[in-house]
């Protein structure tokens, strides 16, 4: 019944057709079944691929979701947000660990369960949550569930046979408005774009002043029409790319959308390739959201069947434009569009050199639109509502309306979507917070602002936002919520350039030594020298902005610092009388000139 | 033909250049350890990092346009470059006393010329191994810096592929492509320019010690910026 680990690599190779771009969808299929991916494996796909073992291999070991060591028949890992700690992760994945006998970290190969922890899995709303062999996703954890889940896990039961409310990933749309409010689109958009055509379509997009809602801003009808107007070669299409690597921890919005507007992104998508006039779509589903990928699909069948994806869309001749979807596997910088775009190649998501921008040589070096799944949602509704309709809502530089992942301490969190321009106090007030010590704006890349500040306005005149708004009330000491970030972008950050792959495990040491109680004014010195280092000399933002959550917190809450600081201008990171331990043992000594003070 | 200005002295370019590219070629020179005249550019070591029209950016990644102004050697790049350069030195393992590349190192002498006098940072010491596998030559992770010149230069120019990059984060690793996964099983030749490429002590001949003496190798009497591109009895044919 079960295939060969050979096979398994054969039945995957076939399935993508020998294709070397394919390769990480190759690795995770190989894995589906095989469970890890040992070298002689790896082998076998470099040669079906006619890649070098060393490329593979290096593809391989860059995604966190692929394992070149074994792990657990079930592999178990614990969302590490720090709203996941925040409602006690880690105690329940040390009770797992001990009802499981397994400590953290290798395992023999064969060995029933593994447990570990990755990066927010976009459940903030929702956590603790688990994710199990990088395909199914468990949430609301307690100290209940661990017990039966041990259980389940020491009696092998198979994870379909678990309790399907444990699955139960709830929207939890607490304020809805344009984009949430109507029902998803099943071709009312296309057909107003048809019968306005694509250059008209185009000039609405831009009178809608639509800006991509991915984090960075950028007008969405200028990154169109830049697409629009590259030099395509012979054979070539454009390219568009809906970016659902929603991997910034605290966000979930993309999440809900897929879940209960898919319809509308993938409307969205083809209005796109009507206006570009590209045939080629593809969605990049971040890895954590394997289990989206059955229900997509089935929506991506409907609407082929539906004549809304495929040839001759809605009937009309030469419009031909279909959508795959490609499931991420573990990396946060790939939701950088040019590291996305290497992923989508089948290689290593490192971001590339710009220019030349995507726009120009993207996938595949043909022209390419990257945009969140958010952008397409707000694309498809001007397509049909018009650009007059959606920008009368929101401000003058901020149009329309956007969605926030609130979590943290309040009484609802969930999503929340306004016009742009809403007070943070606002959405405060409506999520039930109380006693609001901080706000993180836009997840750790974004702003920590504190309670001077929640009159500040969500937009992009004042606070942009890439779609997360975690709470931290006065029971919270902020100095930890800077230490999870820096250990979430010492673990995400991809290696390539000097200051961000060494910078980046410079500042989780320094963070680390102040949680110990070893630091001193000299530490903090260095904190905002790393800090100066950063910006500017990183090859993408993903190093520059590791550190903005160190700068904001050190501004705005010195206290949570200044308590762990001593008064002294140096204490050394280690304890020279632990160190002397193995020479005591070894002489037999433990007298008091076999001790030495550390701080004298 | 178009120029920028770099720290004030107008510098040629042709079209596509690089700001790098084109100050090497007029003889300026800006601080840099993965970037080559002969490979594609990489952005990875950032030691180039200049102030371009206020902004700042890598000098091997950008190209030159005309009227720019360039910002090279200030107090606050050259710190800039002090602390990238510190951090390469923690981040391995580098003792250079006992290195053969000692005097002919691009690490070591763009500390020099930095004025480099400690390492600042903690060393994190990771456990790396040495790669002795290989008949004619030495690989030594311990002093790796990433710079991917040897993969570009077994790419590019050997046509092998014999090396590739593994891992993320801080366990970024060299990769040598042989199923063994050592060097000894790859197609690597001491004659390949990726065995003779390395800018730091990490893959060096074997058996050829001191065969330039102390005190006369290549950057013993020369900053990185004013010694020849290639090492005294690099072009002898070594192999």
């Amino acid at each position: 019944m079960h295939a060969t680990p050979a096979a398994a690599v054969t039945r995957a190779l076939r399935l993508h057709r020998h294709r070397r771009d394919a390769l990480v969808q190759i690795l995770r299929a190989v894995q589906e079944h095989t469970g890890w991916l040992p070298r002689p494996l790896l082998a076998q796909v470099a040669q079906g691929l006619g890649l070098t073992p060393a490329v593979v291999e290096g593809v391989a070991s860059f995604y966190r979701f692929f394992h070149l060591q074994p792990v657990g028949r079930y592999h178990l890992l614990w969302s590490d947000h720090i709203t996941d700690r925040m409602r006690g992760s880690r105690a329940l994945a040390q009770a797992l660990c001990t009802r499981l006998a397994v400590a953290p970290g290798p395992v023999r190969a064969g060995a029933l369960a593994s447990v570990s922890t990755t990066s927010c899995t976009g459940l903030a709303d929702q956590g603790p949550a688990l994710l199990v062999n990088q395909h199914q996703v468990l949430t609301r954890m307690d100290g209940e569930r661990v017990r039966q889940l041990a259980d389940l896990v020491l009696g092998q039961v198979p994870v379909p046979d678990w309790p399907a409310e444990w699955m139960q990933v709830d929207d939890n749309i607490r304020r809805a408005d344009v984009l949430l409010g109507s029902p998803p689109l099943l071709g009312d958009a296309l057909q107003a774009t048809l019968g306005r055509g694509a250059q008209a379509t185009l000039d609405a997009l831009e009178a809608s002043r639509l800006r991509g809602r991915g984090g960075a801003g950028f007008a969405t009808a200028r990154k169109w029409a830049l697409c629009r107007a590259a030099p395509l070669a012979a054979g070539a299409t454009r390219v568009v790319v809906c970016n659902a690597d929603e991997g910034e921890p605290g966000t979930f919005k993309d999440r809900v959308l897929l879940q209960c507007q898919a319809d509308t992104v993938f409307e969205g998508m083809t209005v796109a390739a009507r206006v570009l006039g590209a045939r080629e779509g593809l969605v990049y589903l971040r890895g954590e959201y394997r289990f989206l990928l059955a229900p997509l699909q089935a929506v991506l069948a409907r609407r082929r069947a539906r004549g809304l994806l495929g040839h001759r869309i809605l009937g009309c001749a030469g419009f031909d434009f279909d959508i795959t979807i490609h499931v991420g596997a573990g990396a946060y910088v790939c939701g950088e569009e040019s590291a996305l775009i290497e992923s989508l190649e089948g290689k290593r998501g490192t971001p590339r050199i710009r220019p030349p921008f995507p726009v120009e040589r993207g996938y595949l070096g043909q022209p390419t639109i990257v945009n969140n799944v958010e952008t397409f949602c707000a694309a498809a509704r001007i397509a049909k509502h018009g650009d007059a309709w959606w920008s009368a809502r929101g401000t003058v530089h901020s149009s329309g309306t956007r969605l926030h992942s609130v979590s943290g301490d309040c009484a609802r969190p969930g999503i929340y979507e306004y016009p742009l321009g809403v007070s943070v106090a606002q959405v405060l007030h409506d999520c039930g917070a109380q006693a609001t010590q901080a706000v993180q704006v836009g997840g750790p890349s974004g702003t920590c602002i504190a309670a001077p500040e929640f009159d500040r306005r969500l937009c992009f005149e004042d606070l942009p936002t890439a779609g997360a708004f975690t709470v931290f009330d006065h029971s919270r000491d902020m100095f930890e919520v800077a230490h999870s970030f820096a250990r979430f972008f010492a673990h995400e950050s991809c290696g390539f350039c000097t200051p961000c792959r060494v910078g980046t495990q410079l500042v989780l040491r320094r963070m680390d030594k102040l949680a110990a109680g070893l630091g001193s004014a000299w530490d903090r010195a260095e904190l905002d020298g790393l800090d100066a280092l950063m910006q500017g000399t990183t090859h993408c933002g993903l190093g520059a902005s590791s550190t903005r959550a160190l700068r904001d917190t050190l501004q705005r809450f010195g206290p949570a610092y200044a308590r762990r600081l001593r008064q002294r201008s140096f204490v050394p990171g280690f304890d020279l009388d632990v160190e002397l331990e193995s020479a005591r043992r070894a002489t037999g000594r433990d007298d008091a000139h076999a001790h030495l003070e550390q701080h004298e | 033909m178009s120029h920028f200005l770099l720290d004030g002295t107008p510098v040629p370019f042709a079209a596509g250049e690089t700001l790098l590219a084109a100050a090497q070629r007029a003889g300026q020179s800006i601080a840099h350890l993965c970037w080559d005249a002969r490979l594609g550019p990489s952005g990875a070591c950032r030691l180039c990092t200049v102030r371009v029209d206020g902004r700042l950016a890598a000098a091997c990644t950008t190209h030159a346009q005309a009227g720019q102004v360039v910002e090279n050697r200030t107090a606050d790049l050259d710190a800039r470059r002090l602390r990238l350069t510190q951090m390469l030195f923690v981040e391995g393992n580098h003792f250079c006393p006992g290195c053969e590349k000692s005097g002919d190192c691009d690490l070591q002498a763009t500390a020099y010329a930095l004025g480099m006098t400690d390492m600042h940072f903690e060393l994190l010491a990771p456990q790396r191994p040495v790669d002795a596998s290989h008949p004619d030559l030495w690989l030594d992770h311990n002093r790796c810096i990433l710079c991917k010149l040897c993969v570009r230069a077994s790419h590019e120019v050997d046509g092998k592929n014999v090396f590739a990059i593994g891992g993320y984060g801080a366990s970024t690793r060299l990769l040598v492509n042989a199923p063994s996964g050592q060097l000894g099983d790859s197609a690597l030749a001491a004659s390949d320019l990726a065995a003779r490429i390395c800018p730091v002590g990490a893959i060096l001949p074997k058996r050829r010690g001191f065969a330039v003496p102390l005190g006369a190798r290549r950057y013993d009497s020369a900053a990185p910026s004013e010694a020849p591109a290639t090492a005294p009895g690099d072009g002898d044919g070594a192999s």
